[in-house]
């Protein structure tokens, strides 16, 4: 994901719209696999400075929240689990500020 | 078309980036590219927590289990003659069937074979790596930077490696 190539000072960067887990796409499909390495083979070659961060026009065509729960884990994962009560309390809080606002 | 970061996370994970993700100031690596991508010999790394189980032990999340805001930093090595049946994946924030089913998607070791085969790209290197991408909370990549990423370029290095290509999960 493009916000994390550019947090951690990436030299190049192909950004993928796919869910986690899946940045060359689907299982089993080679060709669409195939299509994002050689789009990525693409930026190795044309990036001229360090940094740079391309976005591919790719998508991964199914529905946003059935892609959401897929990725993710049966069980939470164990940071999540400890922290998950205190995000939740902060997002509230956050959003009660704006409300005031 | 701008993509967003966010769209496949969950809100609260979401948050948990926005809220902890702190910008490198470190000068970003850079080299260019001295040949065309037809002589040149590729590295695979990805951080999916992949693992040959027939060699290697998983990463340590049984730590995790106990310690949550703590990843393990090491790596594996694995052969790219490696079955599709031997591949492990130990990584407790991801959904593993997928991976399971196709390791290509994370790590393309038949796609870089094929375009090897093509001539597409000059060659593969042998062996490719894996990191586990969870490295704690907040993150610590110390370990990753003073030994364990030093010792993978190493290799690469040492093997005529010219690019790498990095695949985050």
């Amino acid at each position: 994901m493009p916000f994390w190539a550019e947090m951690v000072g990436v030299p190049r960067t192909l950004a993928v719209e796919f869910p986690f887990g899946h940045i060359l796409g689907h299982p089993g499909r080679n060709a669409q696999q195939l299509d994002v390495i050689l789009e990525a083979l693409n930026v190795l070659e044309i990036a001229k400075q360090p940094g740079l961060i391309f976005h591919s026009e790719k998508r991964w065509g199914e529905n946003v929240r059935i892609a959401i729960e897929k990725w993710q884990p049966d069980v939470p994962s164990p940071v999540i689990n400890l922290m998950s009560g205190r995000i939740r309390e902060l997002i509230k809080n956050s959003k009660e500020r704006k409300n005031k606002l | 078309m701008t993509i967003d970061s966010f769209k496949y996370l969950p809100r609260i994970i979401s948050y948990y980036y926005k809220t902890t993700a702190i910008k490198s100031t470190k000068e970003i690596p850079w080299q260019t590219i001295k040949k065309p991508l037809s002589e040149c010999r590729f590295g695979l790394v990805t951080s999916g927590g992949l693992f040959d189980r027939t060699i290697d032990p998983p990463f340590d999340v049984e730590r995790e289990k106990v310690e949550p805001t703590w990843g393990d930093p090491t790596y594996r090595k694995i052969s790219n003659d490696i079955k599709q049946q031997n591949m492990g994946v130990s990584h407790l924030h991801i959904n593993p069937v997928d991976i399971i089913s196709d390791f290509n998607i994370l790590l393309p070791i038949h796609r870089f074979v094929e375009l090897e085969n093509e001539n597409i790209i000059g060659s593969l290197s042998r062996f490719s790596y894996s990191f586990m991408g969870y490295q704690g909370f907040p993150p610590n990549t110390a370990s990753w930077e003073e030994r364990y990423a030093t010792e993978v370029a190493e290799a690469f290095i040492k093997d005529g490696v010219d690019c790498v290509l990095l695949t985050p999960s």
